[in-house]
C-alpha cells in the first residue's frame, strides 16, 4: 500500500487536473462515504422514532393507559363466541384476550383464512376514544397450529400458558384439528 | 432402504468434504513455496465431483421417497400425503427445513462441480483454492443437516398417511421459488471463495474479476427470478392485493440482492480498471455473510412466518456458530491480508469508476438500512426491550431517499468515460430525457391532480431511467446520424455485456414504473355482494353471478363466477376460489387476477354472509391494480439482461490469461 503513496493521475488532458496524490484520494472517498453513512444513519433514526409500532397485551393496554390515537399491535387470542359480523355489513367485532383482560376489536375487511375463534391473533390499529381497538389490519398467520410469538408471551406473562402443549396447539386453541 | 441409501451418502460427502476443506488448501499453499505437496493440490477436483455424486444421492433419495410416499420417514409425515399432485409431492422435498437444508448443499455441491467442468482453464493453485473454500463451506452445512436436521429420520411405527404439504405452498409459484433462491444465495458462495482465495493467495487483479464475474452475475439472475417468483406468489395467493411487504422473509432475500448488485458493479471496475480491488473482496465476503444471514433468519425460526420451519432452538445456535465462523473468519482474512493487495488504478471523482463508486455506496446503504429495519425488533427483543414492529413506513421513508440518487446516477454513470469524465458533457446529452422526463411528471401532475405527487416522482424515475438509458444506445450506435448500415454494424461489434446493461437498467425501469402504479394508484372496494349485484370499481363494472361448490384434487371449494364488463362491453369472468384443503382443513384463497397492460383487475373472495332476512351475500374483495405486470416483466426483463450479460464472449473464452498477457488484454479492453 505504501509503496505507491505518491503516485499522481496521469491525465491526457493537464489543463484542469491538480495532482492527487493516493492518499488524498483515498481521504476524500472515506469522506464521501462516512457523509453517505451519516445521511442513511440519520434516515434510519429518523425512520425509526416515527415508525415503530409497539407491541402490547390487553393487560398491558389496560396497565399502561395507552392514549387513543396511537398506532400500536395487540395481540391476543380471539375469545371464544366473541365474534360478531353485522349483517350485511363487513365490519366484524371480536374480542381479543390474553386470557386476563380483554379488548374489543372493529375490523373492516376480510379477515384472514386462518382467522378463529380461540386461535392466536395480532391486530394493528389504534384504540379510539371508547377503549374499543380500530384494527386497520388483522394477522393470523400461515399456520393452523401456528401461535404469534408475541401472543405466547402474553400468554406467559398472564400466566395461562400450558407449558408443553404449545406443539401441539392447545394453548387456547380449541378450533384447531 | 432408499432412505438409508441417502443417509450413508450424505455421511460420505461429509468426509469428502473434509478432505476436499483441507488437503487442497495445504497442497496449494506447500506448492506456491515450491514445495512437494504430495499431489493434495489436485485432490480437489475429484473431491467435488464426489461431493457432488453423493450429494445428488441424498438428494435424489428423498426425492423418490416423496414420490413414492414412504411415510416411514418423519419429514415425508409431516409434508406430504398420498393425495398430493406429483409436482407437489417433488416441490416439497424443499418445502421443508430438512430438505431445503439439503437442497442448499445440493446447490452448493452443484457449483462446486461447475468449477471443475468450466473452471479448466484457471490457474491450478487458485482453481484448489476455491474448491477448498467451496469444500468448508460444504462441511459446515453438512454437519448442520447430519446432526440438527437429518431428514433420514424414521418414524416406528410408521403411520398411514402423511400430514399433507402446507396448502400455501402448493402452488407452481411457489415450487420454484425456493430452488432460484437458493440458486442465488449458494452461487454468492462462488464469489465469496473466489474472495478468500485470492486474499490467501494476496492477488487480486482484473483476470480475478472476469473469473468471479460470471459466478455472480449466474447468482444475480437466479436470486433476481426468485425474489420475483415469491413476490408474484405473494401477490396472487394471499389475497392482499399487494405484491410487497416488507416482512422479514422478503428482506432476507432482497438485502443479499442489493449487496450483489453492488458486486456486480465493483467487479467491473476491478475487470477493466484494476481498481476498488479490496472494497470489491470485502464486497464479496459481504453478499455472502448476508446470503448466510437470510438463510439464517428464515430458517432458524428467529422469525416466524410461512418460511420458518425450525423451532428447535439447537439448531438456531448451530447456524449462529456456523454465521460467525464463517463471517468472523473471512472478515478476520480480510483484515489481515487486504492490506497485502496491491493498490490499484487512480480516477476522478467524476468518471465511470466514480459513479460505479457511487452506485456501490447507495446499494449498500440500502443493504444496511433494509438489514437494520429488520434486526431491529429482534435486537429490541433480545435485550429484553419492548416488542416493537417495524413495518412498510419505516422502509418507504428510508429506501425511497437512497434509490432516487442511485436511479439519477444510474442514467449519468455510463456516459462518463473510464478515469475521467466530463459530466458536463454528459448532462448536455441527457438534455433530451430530462425534458422528456420532465413532461411524464407533469402530465402526471395534472392528470392525477390531489393524488399523492410520490406516484409523479415514481414514474418521473422510471421515465428517466428508462430514456436515459435508450439515449445512451441510441448514441453509441449514432442512430440517425450515420446510415442505417454503418449504425447495425455498430451495434454488432458492441460486446453482450453492454446489451446486458441496457436490458438490465430498462428493466429495472419497468419495475419502478410498475411499483409506482400499483401502490400509488390502486384502488379496493370490499363489500357484501349479493347474488346479481354490481359493484362498479375503477370504471369496470364486476357481477356476481353464481357462487358454486366444486371439488379439486385434494381440496374442496367455493368458486364464485364474477362477469366484468366496461361501459357495456364484456371483458372477462373471472372465479376466484375459497379453498378447504382436506387433510389441514385449511383455508386458502384463491384470487382471479385478469391482466393486461394497464393493470390488474383482482378480486378475492370471502365469507359467505346469511342475512337475517334469509338473503345470501358474500364478502368479496376488489381491487384494481395499475401497471402491476409491469413488475413482472421488468423483472424478466433484468433476468434476460443478466443472461445476455453472461453470454458474453469473454466470459467464454479468453479467460485464463493473467499476469504475462495482462499488458495485452488491456490494451484490448481499452477500445
Amino acid at each position: 500500500m505504501s509503496e505507491n503513496e505518491n503516485d499522481t493521475l496521469q491525465t491526457p488532458s493537464p489543463k484542469k487536473s491538480r495532482p492527487m496524490t493516493r492518499k488524498r484520494r483515498r481521504l476524500y472517498i472515506v469522506l464521501i462515504a462516512m457523509g453517505f453513512l451519516f445521511a442513511a444513519g440519520a434516515l434510519v433514526l429518523s425512520a425509526l422514532r416515527d415508525n415503530l409500532v409497539f407491541f402490547y397485551s390487553p393487560t398491558e393496554i389496560l396497565e399502561r393507559e395507552i392514549q387513543p390515537g396511537q398506532r400500536i399491535r395487540i395481540g391476543g387470542l380471539v375469545e371464544e363466541a366473541s365474534v360478531v359480523q353485522a349483517s350485511g355489513e363487513v365490519s366484524v367485532m371480536f374480542r381479543v384476550t390474553d386470557l386476563t383482560q380483554t379488548i374489543p376489536v372493529v375490523f373492516t375487511g376480510v379477515l384472514p383464512d386462518l382467522f378463529r375463534e380461540g386461535q392466536g391473533v395480532i391486530a394493528e390499529g389504534s384504540l379510539n376514544e371508547d377503549g374499543v381497538f380500530q384494527a386497520t389490519n388483522v394477522l393470523a398467520k400461515h399456520d393452523e397450529n401456528y401461535m404469534p410469538p408475541e401472543v405466547a408471551e402474553a400468554l406467559k406473562k398472564s400466566g395461562r400458558w400450558q407449558e408443553g402443549a404449545e406443539m401441539n396447539g392447545e394453548n387456547g386453541e380449541n378450533a384447531a384439528p | 432402504m432408499i432412505a438409508e441409501i441417502g443417509h450413508f451418502s450424505l455421511i460420505l460427502a461429509f468426509v469428502l468434504a473434509i478432505i476436499q476443506g483441507t488437503l487442497p488448501l495445504i497442497g496449494a499453499g506447500r506448492r506456491d513455496k515450491g514445495r512437494d505437496n504430495f499431489g493434495w493440490t489436485g485432490l480437489a477436483r475429484p473431491a467435488a465431483i464426489g461431493q457432488f455424486l453423493f450429494i445428488s444421492m441424498a438428494f435424489l433419495s428423498l426425492t423418490i421417497s416423496f414420490i413414492t410416499s414412504d411415510f416411514s420417514l418423519s419429514v415425508v409425515v409431516a409434508n406430504s400425503n398420498s393425495a398430493l399432485p406429483l409436482l407437489y409431492k417433488v416441490s416439497a422435498v424443499w418445502g421443508n427445513h430438512e430438505g431445503s437444508m439439503l437442497l442448499w448443499v445440493f446447490i452448493l455441491s452443484l457449483f462446486g462441480l461447475c468449477v471443475v467442468v468450466f473452471g479448466k482453464n484457471l490457474p491450478l493453485g487458485l482453481r484448489a483454492r476455491v474448491l477448498s473454500i467451496q469444500g468448508l463451506i460444504s462441511v459446515g452445512f453438512l454437519l448442520f443437516i447430519l446432526f440438527t436436521s437429518n431428514p433420514f429420520l424414521r418414524l416406528d411405527p410408521a403411520p398411514f398417511d402423511g400430514r399433507d404439504l402446507n396448502p400455501l405452498l402448493q402452488d407452481p409459484g411457489l415450487a420454484f421459488h425456493p430452488p432460484f433462491l437458493y440458486l442465488g444465495y449458494v452461487g454468492f458462495s462462488m464469489a465469496f471463495s473466489f474472495a478468500v482465495a485470492a486474499l490467501i493467495e494476496g492477488r487480486v487483479d482484473p483476470a480475478w474479476a472476469r473469473w468471479v464475474r460470471p459466478w455472480t452475475l449466474a447468482a444475480w439472475c437466479a436470486l433476481t427470478l426468485g425474489i420475483g417468483l415469491g413476490s408474484w406468489w405473494a401477490y396472487y395467493e394471499l389475497g392482499w392485493g399487494g405484491f410487497w411487504f416488507w416482512d422479514p422473509v422478503e428482506n432476507a432475500s432482497l438485502i443479499p440482492w442489493l449487496a450483489g448488485t453492488a458486486l456486480l458493479h465493483s467487479a467491473t471496475v476491478v475487470e477493466k480498471r484494476d481498481a476498488m480491488k479490496s472494497w470489491t473482496v470485502l464486497l464479496a465476503i459481504l453478499t455472502f455473510s448476508l446470503s448466510l444471514i437470510g438463510t439464517f433468519l428464515v430458517r432458524s425460526g428467529v422469525l416466524t412466518s410461512v418460511h420458518s420451519f425450525a423451532t428447535d432452538p439447537t439448531r438456531g445456535v448451530f447456524i449462529l456458530a456456523l454465521l460467525i465462523v464463517t463471517i468472523g473468519g473471512s472478515l478476520i482474512l480480510f483484515a489481515w491480508r487486504a492490506p497485502a493487495l496491491k493498490p490499484g488504478g487512480m480516477f476522478a471523482p467524476v468518471s465511470r469508476e466514480g459513479f460505479l463508486l457511487l452506485n456501490n455506496l447507495l446499494l449498500s446503504c440500502a443493504a444496511g438500512t433494509v438489514l437494520i429495519g429488520t434486526l431491529y425488533p429482534l435486537f429490541l427483543d433480545a435485550v429484553g426491550g419492548d416488542k416493537v414492529s417495524v413495518g412498510p413506513p419505516f422502509f418507504n421513508a428510508t429506501f425511497l431517499p437512497i434509490a432516487v440518487p442511485l436511479v439519477l446516477a444510474m442514467v449519468i454513470g455510463p456516459l462518463l468515460s473510464w478515469k475521467r469524465g466530463d459530466l458536463r458533457q454528459a448532462l448536455r446529452r441527457l438534455s433530451v430525457v430530462a425534458v422528456l422526463t420532465l413532461t411524464c411528471v407533469a402530465a402526471i401532475l395534472f392528470y392525477d391532480r390531489g393524488g399523492q405527487p410520490l406516484a409523479a416522482l415514481g414514474i418521473g424515475m422510471a421515465a428517466w431511467l428508462f430514456f436515459g438509458t435508450a439515449t445512451e444506445l441510441v448514441q453509441r450506435l449514432r442512430i440517425g446520424r450515420i446510415p442505417a448500415i454503418e449504425s447495425w454494424r455498430r451495434a454488432a461489434h458492441q460486446p453482450r455485456a453492454y446489451y446486458g446493461m441496457v436490458l438490465a437498467h430498462a428493466g429495472l425501469a419497468v419495475v419502478i414504473a410498475g411499483i409506482t402504479g400499483g401502490s400509488m394508484w390502486r384502488s379496493e372496494h370490499i363489500q357484501a355482494q349479493h347474488i346479481g349485484e354490481t359493484v362498479e370499481v375503477a370504471g369496470y363494472n364486476f357481477t356476481l353471478t353464481t357462487v358454486e361448490a366444486e371439488t379439486g384434487p385434494n381440496y374442496t371449494m367455493d368458486t364464485a363466477r364474477i362477469e366484468v364488463s366496461k361501459k357495456g362491453r364484456n371483458i372477462t369472468t373471472l372465479s376466484p376460489e375459497k379453498r378447504i384443503y382436506d387433510v389441514s382443513a385449511m383455508p386458502t384463497t384463491e384470487a382471479a387476477i385478469h391482466s393486461s397492460l394497464k393493470g390488474d383487475l383482482y378480486v378475492a373472495l370471502g365469507d359467505q354472509q346469511i342475512f337475517d332476512t334469509g338473503e345470501e351475500a358474500w364478502t368479496t374483495r376488489i381491487w384494481f391494480n395499475p401497471l402491476v405486470p409491469w413488475i413482472w416483466a421488468g423483472v424478466l426483463i433484468m433476468v434476460l439482461g443478466g443472461l445476455v450479460s453472461l453470454a458474453d464472449r469473454r466470459h467464454r473464452i479468453g479467460a485464463p490469461r493473467r499476469a504475462t498477457e495482462r499488458t495485452a488484454e488491456r490494451t484490448a479492453v481499452r477500445r
